[in-house]
């Protein structure tokens, strides 16, 4: 059931330049799936959207939720400057979330790019299969990588090729000799792109988790659609509700 | 006390509703908000045929608000009949179906099946839709085009006819008398404020469609002061709308004229924004003795 709530900062530190780490205690974190977000709304009453950051972590006692966010603009600018003990309006938990069952016993690449790395980590801790995480960063700040370690073989790429293959995700798998059966992603639209030639030419399937502006966060306001390959269910016509629809999709069936 | 409010012989328990286009067919928001408790559901604008919409980004924020151009994708009239008024129906709420079109053929084709069911209790003609190039604000920005489809509509509607007025005019009256003489039952106004923004990094539109539509807190003095116009203007009915927060927003608007009030905008910012105005009026009429909601239409003086 979605809800929207105050909740209360549990604690939040900078874990790079301009990406910030944060906890929220929320009765929310019962429901919330890898691949799930939720909507942050700025106190500042002239920033009246929400802001959609996905979900990075559930704690283990289902009574918090972690989130890691790139400070923006001024909404995002507003939360990293949160402590603990303040409170916080959210809404949640939104969107489908990746589909784990499909998973079971593959060999899965797990794969996040920048300020896409975040969900991967609740990702990888729920996914029965074999886990091969391939992220890709700007330069060194490698944020979150110590925390994907515990779930699986972390591979990396870095744009200035400070740590790991330089360039990208997909020169990452190329030099590392990695195959999958089925793949899960979430990052800049390039790199989507990118994945989603890869599964057609190598015949498997991915789910790309996508981001678009949004207004709602629930369905209502058909901001935040994507092109589909077929009409789509509710809205009869070839667009898809990312914030509803997905945000998580089969990379075969958008047009992006 | 009395909250209920009657627009062209069609009465609501109370005057608060939903702006078409910011609350779906009410699906979305009943997870949130009691839809018994509203007035009524203005749904979003349905044209006779899908529409697919504009190109993404489709929204922006804006100081104080936001801007939009989605484009009226909606799933056309054969889904709304099949799927949503069927849903609506399950409620005790009003329904008023907002019509768009290209043509005014278009519009007569949506309006003469809404016809055919008794459930939809008003339509709202939209006619000030900025976003989408062919039909819709061409019909709102000439009083002698507004006054053309209004009669059209009237000669083809079975349900009393709403039409939505544009603030994107020189003077919102001329369209009000224009809409009135041509027998219209009901006036909604403000659409949205076209409005541009642009991101200096990027130096490219913040909207594909370059302009879109302002709505949220920063437009309700425009709205505030349209609605007062108009109500001066004309004697049929007013639905005010634009920028509406809260039950003092609301209020304001009731007391420059409208006899409805709808919530746009401000229900993407707090969902359950409508139910917290329906309160917030109760409490003002119970703090200020008023005994019917009517006695506050029009009541501001100088």
């Amino acid at each position: 059931m979605k809800q929207k709530q105050t909740a209360t900062v549990l604690a939040q530190k900078e874990l790079a330049p301009q990406i910030y780490d944060m906890w929220i205690g929320t009765d929310l974190a019962e429901q919330a799936k890898p691949g799930q977000f939720l909507c942050i709304y700025p106190r500042d009453k002239s920033t009246l959207l929400p802001r959609p950051i996905s979900i990075c972590e559930v704690r283990e006692d289902r009574r918090a939720l972690r989130i890691v966010y790139r400070v923006a603009g001024q909404g995002t600018g507003e939360f990293s400057k949160y402590q603990e003990g303040d409170s916080i309006d959210i809404m949640g938990t939104l969107g489908n979330g990746f589909p784990l069952e499909e998973a079971e016993g593959k060999k899965v690449f797990l794969m996040g790019g920048g300020i896409g790395v975040p969900p991967v980590l609740q990702l990888a801790k729920e996914m029965k299969a074999d886990r091969q995480i391939v992220v890709g960063y700007r330069d060194c700040s490698t944020f979150l990588k110590d925390d994907l370690e515990k779930y699986g073989k972390v591979y990396i790429a870095t744009e200035d090729g400070s740590v790991g293959t330089k360039g990208n995700v997909m020169n990452a798998i190329e030099d590392n000799g990695l195959e999958a059966d089925l793949i899960y992603a979430c990052g800049p639209m390039p790199m989507l792109r990118a994945i989603k030639a890869y599964a057609a030419e190598h015949h498997i399937r991915a789910y790309i988790s996508l981001e678009e502006h949004m207004a709602c966060g629930v369905g209502a306001c058909l901001g935040c659609v994507v092109k589909t390959k077929d009409a789509d269910h509710h809205s009869h016509v070839n667009n898809a509700r990312i914030c509803t629809d997905g945000p998580v999709f089969e990379a075969d069936e958008v047009e992006i | 006390m009395n909250t209920q409010t009657t627009i062209a012989g069609v009465t609501f328990k109370n005057p608060v509703m939903t702006a078409s286009g910011t609350f779906g067919s009410g699906m979305e928001y009943a997870e949130f908000v009691d839809l018994n408790q509203l007035g009524a559901v203005v749904t979003k604008g349905v044209a006779n045929v899908p529409w697919p919409g504009n190109p993404t980004p489709r929204v922006a924020e804006v100081y104080g608000g936001m801007l939009n151009a989605i484009g009226l994708q909606n799933p056309g009239i054969d889904v709304l009949m099949e799927r949503d008024i069927p849903f609506l129906k399950k409620y005790d709420t009003g329904i008023i179906v907002n019509v768009c079109g290209k043509t005014v053929e278009d519009y007569v084709e949506v309006v003469e099946r809404l016809g055919e069911e008794p459930a939809v209790d008003m339509l709202e003609i939209n006619v000030s839709c900025p976003n989408v190039k062919e039909g819709a604000i061409a019909f709102g920005q000439k009083a002698d085009a507004l006054f053309h489809i209004t009669q059209e509509i009237k000669k083809h509607a079975r349900q009393p006819v709403i039409m939505k007025l544009s603030p994107n005019v020189t003077d919102i009256t001329e369209m009000a008398r224009a809409a009135e003489a041509a027998g219209a039952d009901a006036l909604s106004l403000i659409n949205t404020i076209t409005g541009m923004k642009i991101d200096i990094h990027r130096r490219k539109f913040a909207l594909a469609n370059k302009t879109g539509g302002m709505s949220g807190p920063a437009i309700k003095p425009v709205a505030v002061r349209m609605v007062y116009q108009t109500a001066q203007a004309v004697k049929i009915p007013i639905i005010g709308m634009g920028g509406i927060a809260s039950a003092e927003d609301a209020i304001e608007f009731i007391l420059a004229g409208a006899s409805a009030v709808s919530i746009g905008a401000m229900n993407f910012v707090n969902p359950y924004t409508t139910v917290e105005v329906v309160r917030g009026i109760e409490e003002y009429m119970e703090r200020y003795r008023v005994e019917k909601l009517t006695d506050l239409i029009g009541a501001v003086s100088a």
